[in-house]
Formats: C-alpha cells, sequence, structure tokens
C-alpha cells in the first residue's frame, strides 16, 4: 500500500483549480481558433474576443469567466493508495475553499436549493465522483463548470424503439433549445445507454475528452460527425446570433443498458471548456 | 467594423438610433443585478421602498464578478443568461431602466416591453469575463451586500464592447 496525505491532496486540488480558471487547454484554444477563422463579421468579431480573453486572463491571472463554477472532481483511486487522515471528501473541499480564496475565484454555491439558498461563500462542497481503479496512484482531473451551459443540459429516457432517430432528435432538440444562452460555441458531450444516472456520468466525461478526438467505434464516431454537422446548420453561431460555428465537437461515451430503456444524456459545455488534472 | 460610442444614463435620441447588430462602446455607470439582486428589487417595489438607485435612464448589467485581486478594481466581469431576468424585467422597464446588458435572447413580453418604454438590450461575449474587466474602471458595491457575488454594484464602464441585440424597434439579432 502507498500512503496519501491530506496535505498532497488538498495542494493537487488548489493547484487545479486555481489553474484552471484562468487558462484552456490547448485542444479547446486550436478549434477556437479553427472557428475563428471560418466565421465573418460580427461572429469573427465575438470570436476574436473570446480567443483575446484567454491571453488577458492568462497575463493578468484573473478567471476566464466571472463564473468559475461548481468544481466538478473525477478521481480515479487506486486500490493500492491507503488514506489514513479521515473523510477524503473534506480534503477535496479544502482544496476548492483555499484556491477560492487565494485565486480570488467566484463562491457560486449556495447551500439549499428551494428554500434559504444562502450563499455558502466559498464555494464548497465540490461535486466528487469517485472511481476505484488498479495501482497505487490517484489522478484528480478537476473541471470547473459553469450554469449558463449546466442550466442547459437534458436527460431523457427514451424508448428502445426510438433507436438512433430518437437520439440523433434529442440531442439536436436539445442544442436548439440551448440557443445563445450556453454560450456557443459549445461542446455537446453526449451519454447513451447505462441507466438514469449513468448516462449522464457519461455525458460529461464525454465533455473532457480532448476535442474532435473521435469516439474507438466507428458507428459511434460517424454519429459525431453527423450531430456536428447537423448542429453546425442550425445557424445559432457564437453567442447565438448566427454563424456556422455553433458547437467545436459532439463526443458520445456509450454504455451497456437495461432490454426496456434507451437513456440519454446531453451535457451542454460552453466555449470556457476549462479542466486540468494531476497524478499524486 | 463600425463602432458606435454611447454614454449612461441613456436618453431617447441615443436609443433611437441604435439597430440591432450594431457595435457599440458603452461609457459611464451601469449597476449590477442578477437573480437575486432582481428579486429583491422587485420586492422593495411592491413594499413601496425607496430603491439602492434611481432607476431612470440606466443600464443594468446582468454580472456577478469575481472577487478583486489586489490592484484591480474587479476581478473576471462578463454577462450572464439574461433569460433568467425575463419575468422581472417589464416592471423595471416600466419604471424607467433603459438598458440591460446580457447574453442569450429575450421572452416575446420582454421584446414587447423593450418596444413600449422605448429601451435596448445589449449582448456582450459570454465567457469573455477577463477581457470585459479591462474595461471597468472603478466598482462600487452600493447594496445587497449578503448576496456576495450577486449585490448591486455600482460600475464605471470605459468603452466597453458590447452588440445591440435587441432595438427599441423590435429589431432582434436572434431572429
Amino acid at each position: 500500500m502507498r500512503k496519501i496525505k491530506r496535505e498532497d491532496i488538498i495542494n493537487t486540488v488548489k493547484n487545479l483549480y486555481m489553474e484552471a480558471a484562468v487558462s484552456l487547454p490547448n485542444d479547446v484554444c486550436e478549434a477556437l481558433l479553427k472557428a475563428y477563422e471560418r466565421e465573418e463579421g460580427i461572429s469573427k468579431e465575438i470570436l476574436s474576443q473570446i480567443i483575446e480573453n484567454q491571453k488577458i486572463a492568462w497575463e493578468d491571472k484573473i478567471p476566464l469567466c466571472q463564473d468559475t463554477g461548481l468544481a466538478v472532481i473525477f478521481v480515479e483511486w487506486g486500490v493500492e493508495v491507503l488514506y489514513e487522515e479521515g473523510d477524503p471528501i473534506e480534503a477535496f473541499n479544502e482544496g476548492v475553499r483555499l484556491a477560492v480564496k487565494e485565486g480570488y475565484l467566484r463562491a457560486s454555491v449556495v447551500d439549499d436549493p428551494i428554500f434559504e439558498r444562502k450563499n455558502t461563500k466559498d464555494n464548497t462542497p465540490c461535486i466528487v465522483h469517485f472511481e476505484l481503479v488498479k495501482g497505487n496512484k490517484v489522478k484528480i482531473i478537476l473541471a470547473p463548470k459553469g450554469a449558463g451551459s449546466e442550466n442547459m443540459s437534458a436527460l431523457r429516457m427514451l424508448k428502445p424503439a426510438q433507436g438512433l432517430k430518437g437520439v440523433k432528435d434529442f440531442v439536436i432538440e436539445t442544442v436548439k433549445n440551448a440557443g445563445g444562452n450556453p454560450c456557443p460555441p459549445i461542446i455537446v458531450g453526449v451519454g447513451v445507454g447505462g441507466n438514469f444516472e449513468k448516462s449522464a456520468i457519461l455525458a460529461k466525461k464525454a465533455v473532457l475528452r480532448k476535442v474532435g478526438q473521435p469516439n474507438k467505434n466507428p458507428a459511434y464516431a460517424k454519429l459525431e460527425r453527423e450531430l456536428l454537422d447537423e448542429i453546425n446548420r442550425l445557424n445559432i453561431g457564437p453567442m447565438g446570433i448566427g454563424g456556422n460555428t455553433t458547437a467545436l465537437a459532439v463526443h458520445i461515451e456509450y454504455a451497456p443498458c437495461h432490454i426496456a430503456s434507451l437513456p440519454v444524456a446531453v451535457n451542454i459545455q460552453c466555449h470556457s471548456a476549462r479542466h486540468k488534472e494531476a497524478e499524486i | 467594423m463600425k463602432r458606435i460610442k454611447i454614454e449612461t444614463p441613456l436618453t431617447d435620441e441615443t436609443i433611437e438610433k441604435l439597430k440591432a447588430g450594431d457595435i457599440v462602446l458603452i461609457n459611464g455607470y451601469v449597476y449590477t443585478a442578477r437573480d437575486a439582486a432582481h428579486k429583491k428589487l422587485i420586492e422593495m417595489i411592491n413594499n413601496g421602498e425607496l430603491l439602492p438607485f434611481d432607476l431612470k435612464g440606466q443600464i443594468i448589467y446582468y454580472v456577478g464578478p469575481t472577487p478583486a485581486p489586489p490592484g484591480k478594481v474587479i476581478g473576471s466581469a462578463g454577462p450572464t443568461t439574461s433569460s433568467r431576468m425575463d419575468s422581472y424585467t417589464p416592471l423595471l422597464l416600466s419604471l424607467g431602466v433603459k438598458g440591460m446588458i446580457g447574453k442569450g435572447g429575450r421572452s416575446s413580453e420582454v421584446i414587447e416591453a423593450i418596444k413600449k418604454y422605448k429601451a435596448v438590450y445589449f449582448l456582450a461575449t459570454g465567457g469573455a469575463g477577463a477581457l470585459l474587466s479591462r474595461h471597468i474602471i472603478s466598482a462600487e458595491e452600493i447594496a445587497f451586500s449578503e448576496l456576495g457575488p450577486e449585490s448591486i454594484k455600482k460600475l464605471l464602464l470605459k468603452d466597453f464592447p458590447a452588440i445591440v441585440a435587441i432595438d427599441s424597434q423590435g429589431g432582434n439579432i436572434f431572429s
């Protein structure tokens, strides 16, 4: 067994969150540059601001977006890793708390969704998804997720008879309904199969894939291409004002499901597709 | 592309000239308010209380900025989704608010109110909060500090870039 310390988790989470808030992954930057080249008029103007914004965020160490999100953390915890300092979730929250304080990030969490809606003032609790894996390492992927795009996401339990067409229609309908609200150009993460909650997790994981990297299964890769083409013909465009670039990519993840089910989840990601990962 | 400089508070004369699709540079004071601040403002109006600022001719910016780091007046400060404020907007327009800055489309009720009260809705680039923060030269919290990032702040803008999304004749960049 290999021991890891509370302090290591705290520092890793803190650094990942602070870095993710001010810098975009290279693949996202490249996709935005390509979009800039193919747009015209005001749509091009908007993309030039988005690209300029990345430089300013990095130079000034000011968050790319004022919505520094809920901190969504995927953890791949090796079964040979031992943690002896209590509840590991507490350490993840402490890392988030410090990042918010030291990185001047926004406190965007309320304690109770319906009644009090009182701001917790430190952006905790974060959302942690644990997965046990082989080995003696802990991999942490931190993705700050803003509400503008999260609010436009949707999940539907289709009938198996609706099949491919049902899945396509639901993805297109979700993107159409979202319009300019989720800050296009977006990344569309689709989770198909599993069950109710599994499809949502798959959709969120799909968003984190390197932009434009196709699914390994050729049938799903083809579906990704078809959906991307169709979405980019909707003329929603950057910030919803029209144009050829509504989405930078469509990523689909799938899993086996019940004979009676066809769950589909669509997680919409804004152009500020922030995520960082590290291993302890 | 041509950019039109405008000053706040907005006059009818300025508003009448603005057409959907125009790029503007906004100068002067604007007031921030998001969901929670709107809810409180409407409650105060319904109770006949004195509001934290005079609504006449003003622009409301839908933003909840990140905290200002040392040496800066404000943190990242881009627009939030305007449609969440749709149910509150017609009343505020009827009381003299002349402009809003946000992102995304508006409801048909808001579009009608924009025409009726001769107002304008500006689109700023969502997710460009770092860039937009450079166009905010002062920030002062004036109400609802308990709301944290959702408090009402008075911002002084300098050449703040935005697009006329819905004009006073109902011209709409989203349709």
